[in-house]
């Protein structure tokens, strides 16, 4: 099994990409929904990590 | 003004127990038994591809051990049923000795929670399953 490094924003965008299939999968009951659903959650969780990354970058100022 | 709210009969246990079972093993194997082949592949994709990325960074696999205090010991069984939950990829890794000693890196810990959650996301996935089976979802 190969050795992956990845920074923070990789590993929480690829979380980010994942989690996100399977919200939208289970969430919603037609394709279009789904893949709405989808892409809403993963926007979300860019939202998110950006605004807990500038939070924190403020908070140790 | 009184509510009520009607319980739902359970589905037979021979309707749904094959694809909670299929769902838990295999990643997308209740959708795929139940014939829903593209959400299968899907849920197979995001949560396959979860679990091999928190190997390859290298994550933790949590055992059922009592920790020096309540939450470690709550993290350690609930770790380990998250890893549970990922049905075969988590029975293969132990069975061909993956080890990884739980050490400091934000690496090694994004990998031990891209391991647990490819295992909640599973329960969601056979839960979804279940509703199908169910007759409650299309």
């Amino acid at each position: 099994m190969p050795k992956v490094s990845l920074t923070h924003f990789e590993a929480a965008l690829l979380f980010a990409f994942f989690t996100s299939i399977v919200f939208g999968v289970v969430t919603k009951t037609s394709d279009r929904d789904r893949l709405h659903y989808g892409i809403y959650c993963f926007v979300w969780f860019l939202v998110a990590l950006f605004g807990l990354g500038w939070l924190m970058y403020f908070g140790h100022r | 003004m009184s509510s009520e709210r009607t319980r739902e009969p359970a589905p037979p246990v021979n309707v749904w127990v094959p694809v909670v079972a299929l769902g838990w093993l295999i990643p997308g194997g209740g959708h795929f038994f139940l014939k829903r082949y593209g959400r299968a592949g899907l849920l197979a994709f995001a949560i396959t591809g979860m679990y091999l990325f928190g190997l390859m960074m290298r994550g933790y696999l949590f055992q059922p051990l009592r920790g020096p205090d309540l939450l470690s010991t709550l993290m350690n069984y609930g770790g380990f049923v998250g890893n549970i939950c990922a049905g075969l990829l988590y029975l293969l890794t132990v069975w061909l000795g993956y080890s990884q000693p739980e050490v400091p890196g934000h690496v090694h810990d994004y990998g031990a929670k891209f391991l647990v959650t490819a295992g909640l996301l599973n329960i969601l996935a056979i839960v979804d399953a279940y509703e199908i089976a169910a007759g409650r979802k299309s």
